[in-house]
């Protein structure tokens, strides 16, 4: 990053709302058929971060959500594996001896998720101690209050500093976009992330409505592709949240192929987190693959 | 639980993502293979009994015969519309009017599918278009026409509107149905009866229209569909009984019929070409920007009178929006207008390719710097790919007259006043966009535009309610809104 010169994230690139939703409008009206569908379904199966994130997890819980991800559906053969379980930190030594032998990576949110409400210090110790026990990939959150004071700098130095606790680990940052409200914000957040050192900028953490959606998501995208043709350095997306069917699932890929190109179709540039996703892309390729809907009882939950 | 090997599997997938052909079905679609002349109510023979071919531009297959109308067969049309005016249409009260309007209305909301799939295979027009925008819109004028049909004289308080008898129509062939709508609608609304000539190439699409007149119960003569050439046209602008002249088109023959009523008491509309400017400032939402200026120049192959096909930039933003354009465009699929994806589709008429190409070559002769979106396009028919001229002079020919085509000329500025001073620098003046994010510059800018029309952060809008004309040698008069009824009414 040392010839890399920082914007003013004062004066970040406006945003036309309606400019967005008319340009997701005419993309959402892309018809995905045939091998091409069945593509991308295998693509964004293989590109989930199979997620719990919940207050009752429990070890057993995990171990089987890691199961499930490993083996999306062996009744049809030929599937990918999801790219990633995403877990609390207190997890992530239980999903990553599940996982063992496989390529599935243990993503752990941290910075006290989900408000990152919490002294930098705990932030600091909450990262250390998911990156010891094995986590792959770290899930953080920004200051979404520091942020909306316009308090960028601390926003940027908190993501740097946490950057700089992963070091070769890879770095997603939340930022929370139901809490930015304006696609502005989102967009201003975006740079703020992207130059401070994040591997992957991510809509949301879940816990809030709305979480991932369209619109939020194509101003971050554009972001990344700013950034992209300005630095020649790729960065990663992941929407989260919100995102259940598969029909959605294409449309974010049509999305993302459109305006970054299909350098970034792969789960190393995207991801998806989602916890029922899977199985509505499972129904479809069973579907693709036999003609016929089968009852959802046939689909493992999990 | 037998134990599974797992595989991150991937390589089989993770190739360039191609979509696959999404074609829009039109085995559903009933063509006759031949068509006849919509005079009184029914569908006739022409005099002469003479046709002609009208193809499909993507393919160029024949889709049917098209009957082409003489001297004879606009008389028998203006004659059968003159007496529906005099013996029922000008004496049925308003509001029953409204109800045949509505009705119309109605049908081609339930048949739109095949609208937009015949408007599609006639025109060559990409289906995404003609089902979200040709077909619904044609649908929403003749609602919202409907409408005003008894609140006239609520519309122009204390004048009186009158009606003023047959309504001699020409449209293009860029919104082949769309025109239809624009022009039958507001006559119908005002008491008026219709003589219609839709362009040659595409004229299915008004002869399908008449079909569902007729099934409307509309009554005989109101509405008359006649197809053929520029001599047809001629024939109804001449003569004697057309008490209005509506005409959509080249601003040549826009002058001609200006020459052709001059000393008759006809009223006239013209909605002729254009060049309009799409300006972007500096503080312009870039990205946002750039999908306006895609939507300005190739919506409709660039076959649109107020396509924004002069681009201004300013300087600062210059290098970043044309390198964004250049990236958008590569994103455009050009080919099959029948499938779901395309976004370009064929250009209407060869006669219509040759002329771009013609420009094409022009803007090359020129010196300009040119870039050409990489993508194939199908061996049969007529297609262009989408094309910029980047730093165009004002007096560049491609700058000055009208192209039709997905063809983009690109000039920089630095000052507001630089950049007015060169949009209204031209004969034309039928529509302008402005981008940029400060409220203050839009109002003080479109204030100065010379331009009928102008948008200001989005491109190529429409709607029933706005009226829609221009200045200069674009035209005058305006259709849609309520000043479109005021072309078909005496005060």
């Amino acid at each position: 990053m040392a010839n890399v010169i920082i914007p003013d994230f004062k004066n970040t690139p406006v945003v036309d709302q309606v400019g967005i939703e008319e340009r997701i409008a005419r993309l959402n009206t892309r018809s995905i058929k045939k091998a091409s569908k069945l593509q991308g379904l295998k693509l964004a199966l293989n590109m989930i971060d199979l997620t719990t994130l919940e207050g009752k997890d429990t070890d057993a819980k995990v171990k089987q959500m890691c199961y499930k991800a490993m083996h999306p559906h062996d009744a049809l053969p030929g599937l990918p594996t999801v790219a990633a379980v995403c877990v609390y930190p207190t997890f992530v030594k239980t999903a990553k001896a599940a996982l063992k032998g496989s390529n599935v990576k243990v993503a752990s949110v941290s910075t006290a998720f989900p408000s990152g409400n919490a002294p930098f210090k705990i932030k600091a110790e909450d990262t250390k101690f998911a990156i010891d026990n094995g986590a792959d990939e770290i899930d953080m959150v920004i200051s979404r209050g520091e942020f909306l004071k316009g308090n960028y700098n601390f926003v940027f130095d908190e993501i740097a500093k946490i950057k700089e606790i992963c070091g070769k680990i890879r770095l997603k940052v939340i930022f929370e976009t139901g809490e930015l409200s304006t696609l502005d914000n989102v967009r201003r957040a975006s740079d703020i992330a992207i130059y401070a050192g994040a591997d992957f900028i991510k809509t949301s953490t879940g816990k809030i409505s709305p979480a991932a959606t369209m619109p939020v998501s194509l101003v971050m995208l554009q972001a990344i592709k700013d950034h992209y043709d300005k630095t020649g350095i790729m960065i990663g997306m992941k929407p989260a949240g919100g995102i259940s069917t598969a029909k959605g699932a294409l449309q974010y890929l049509v999305m993302v192929h459109e305006t970054l190109g299909s350098k970034w179709l792969t789960n190393e540039w995207f991801r998806f987190g989602a916890s029922s996703l899977a199985n509505d892309i499972i129904l479809q390729l069973e579907k693709e693959a036999k003609g016929v809907y089968y009852s959802k009882d046939y689909i493992s939950i999990d | 639980m037998a134990k599974q090997e797992t595989k991150n599997q991937g390589s089989d997938f993770l190739t360039d993502w191609k979509y696959a052909p999404a074609p829009e079905d039109n085995k559903h679609i009933r063509l006759n293979k031949k068509y006849d002349l919509f005079i009184n109510g029914k569908f006739v023979k022409p005099a002469k009994g003479k046709y002609f071919d009208t193809i499909n531009p993507a393919t160029e297959e024949k889709l049917a015969d098209v009957a082409e109308a003489d001297e004879k067969d606009v008389d028998s049309a203006v004659t059968a519309a003159k007496n529906a005016y005099d013996k029922v249409w000008k004496k049925l009260p308003a509001k029953e009017r409204a109800k045949y309007i509505f009705r119309i209305a109605r049908m081609i909301q339930e048949r739109a599918r095949e609208f937009s799939v015949i408007e599609s295979m006639d025109g060559g027009k990409p289906i995404r278009e003609s089902r979200d925008v040709d077909v619904p819109l044609a649908a929403n004028h003749f609602f919202y026409y409907a409408g005003w049909a008894d609140k006239l004289e609520y519309a122009f308080p204390n004048r009186k509107p009158q009606s003023l008898g047959v309504a001699g129509q020409i449209i293009p062939w860029n919104f082949p149905l769309l025109m239809a709508a624009w022009k039958i609608a507001p006559a119908l609304a005002t008491g008026n009866t219709v003589v219609l000539k839709p362009a040659e190439t595409t004229s299915l699409t008004a002869l399908k229209l008449a079909e569902i007149i007729q099934e409307s119960g509309l009554p005989d003569g109101v509405v008359n569909i006649i197809t053929g050439h520029g001599k047809t046209g001629a024939a109804i602008v001449n003569h004697p009984n057309v008490s209005k002249v509506a005409f959509t088109g080249s601003t040549d023959v826009g002058k001609l019929i200006q020459r052709s009523i001059a000393g008759t008491n006809k009223k006239v509309t013209l909605e002729l070409g254009g060049k309009a400017a799409n300006i972007i400032f500096d503080d312009a939402p870039i990205n946002q920007a750039v999908e306006g200026i895609v939507n300005g120049i190739f919506f409709n192959q660039g076959h649109v009178c107020c396509a924004g096909s002069r681009l201004f930039v300013q300087e600062g933003v210059a290098d970043e929006v044309i390198r964004k354009l250049k990236q958008r465009i590569e994103t455009l699929i050009v080919g099959d207008p029948m499938d779901k994806n395309t976004d370009i589709g064929a250009i209407n008429s060869k006669e219509q390719l040759l002329k771009i190409q013609d420009y094409i070559k022009i803007g090359k002769d020129e010196g300009n710097d040119f870039y050409q979106s990489s993508c194939g396009i199908p061996n049969k028919g007529f297609f262009c790919r989408p094309t910029l001229f980047i730093n165009t002079a004002q007096s560049s020919r491609l700058v000055q007259e009208e192209i039709f085509g997905p063809v983009l000329t690109i000039q920089t500025f630095r000052t507001i006043e630089e950049v007015i001073e060169k949009a209204n620098n031209i004969p034309y003046g039928l529509s302008a966009g402005v981008w940029t994010d400060k409220g203050s510059k839009i109002f003080n800018l479109t204030s100065k535009m010379r331009a009928g029309v102008v948008w200001a952060n989005t491109y190529n809008k429409f709607d029933p309610s706005s009226p829609f004309g221009g200045y200069k040698e674009s035209g005058f008069g305006r259709e849609g809104g309520l000043h479109g009824l005021s072309g078909y009414l005496s005060m």
